[in-house]
């Protein structure tokens, strides 16, 4: 099983935590998915409320292990707050580096993202970074101390699945010995096993199982996917072929006529 | 003193932040604070003095994908 900054996981699946139809169907996609790491934010406690406890209990219920996210950040200072905010809250160095670029793709900000890797990295964060799919970007997130990169595959949200496989083959084959996670754009199980096919080590979910009419399901059904895809990559594929090859032996075939 | 609390303005008489969250009625072991967007830590809550116009951000755990 892959190994993230040392920890070994138990499962090839991510999932997030969000959009859910209500905190047991949460629980319930978690259990299904076999899932070990669950993502998680920081937002604005409204005053005298208590609903960052009660999820916070919740997560902590699941005896699952968090990775908290900078979802929203648009700038280099608010990831970095926000990290360390997560880092006092959730008593964990784990960090997944979001630093949006765009208001409608949500495309990273790949200049800011290398910025605020090498800050936390410095400042004692392992950090999963919310990339794209150029090697450069890569290389540079390398340098600056990451020792896991999550490229999307689509954006986030969107369900279109892989939208650029060369660039994917691309990163496993520059990055071998790099944990590879696929973060954003999957959709089906199909999307998670194609990637997974590609040699990924693993695929982080949310919208996906939470967007489903029955999450749990979803999860599980994800679950399968991900772990076939992986067992068929280590199996090795067959490569597509312009003509047809039979399949039964044609030496021995009888002749009647 | 005017503050601004999680994008509110308020008018508050805190000298600190854990004195500010007090009021607010903020409570729990799962809170992370700010101000003026830099990390205060829980143990530095009670000495940390707010000054006018400082902006506090108070933030918890949530769904996050």
């Amino acid at each position: 099983m892959p190994q993230f900054y040392g920890i070994e996981v138990s499962s090839r699946l991510l999932l997030g935590t969000a959009r859910y139809p209500s905190p047991a169907v949460l629980a319930e996609a978690v259990r299904r998915s076999g899932t070990d790491i669950v993502t998680v934010s920081l937002r604005r406690e409204t005053a005298g409320g208590r609903a960052g406890g009660a999820f916070f209990e919740l997560i902590r219920e699941l005896g699952v292990r968090v990775l908290p996210n900078t979802a929203g950040c648009h700038s280099v200072a608010e990831a970095v707050v926000t990290a360390k905010m997560a880092r006092e809250v959730f008593a964990g160095n784990w960090i997944k580096l979001e630093v949006i670029g765009h208001h409608d793709t949500l495309q990273p900000d790949v200049f800011g993202l290398v910025e605020a890797a090498r800050i936390l990295v410095g400042e004692g964060f392992a950090v999963f970074p919310y990339t794209t799919d150029d090697l450069v970007v890569a290389e540079r997130l390398l340098e600056a101390g990451c020792q896991v990169l999550m490229p999307w595959c689509a954006p986030i949200g969107s369900a279109m699945g892989p939208q650029n496989i060369p660039a994917l083959r691309a990163m496993r084959a520059h990055f071998p010995d790099v944990p590879l996670i696929v973060d954003a754009g999957i959709g089906r199980p199909s999307h998670a096993a194609a990637v997974m096919e590609l040699g990924y080590d693993a695929v982080l979910l949310n919208t996906a199982v939470a967007g489903a009419v029955d999450p749990a399901s979803m999860a599980a059904a994800f679950a399968a996917a991900i772990e076939a895809g992986n067992a068929a990559h280590h199996a090795g594929m067959l490569e597509p072929r312009d003509m047809a090859v039979p399949s039964t032996p044609v030496i021995g075939k009888a002749v009647f006529s | 003193m005017k503050l601004t609390v999680n994008g509110e303005d308020h008018d508050l008489a805190a000298d600190t932040l854990a004195e500010l969250l007090a009021l607010l009625d903020y409570e729990g072991d799962w809170l992370a604070t700010a101000v003026n967007g830099e990390i205060v830590h829980r143990d530095d809550r009670a000495s940390h003095r707010l000054i006018e116009s400082d902006r506090v951000e108070i933030l918890s755990p949530m769904q996050g994908g």
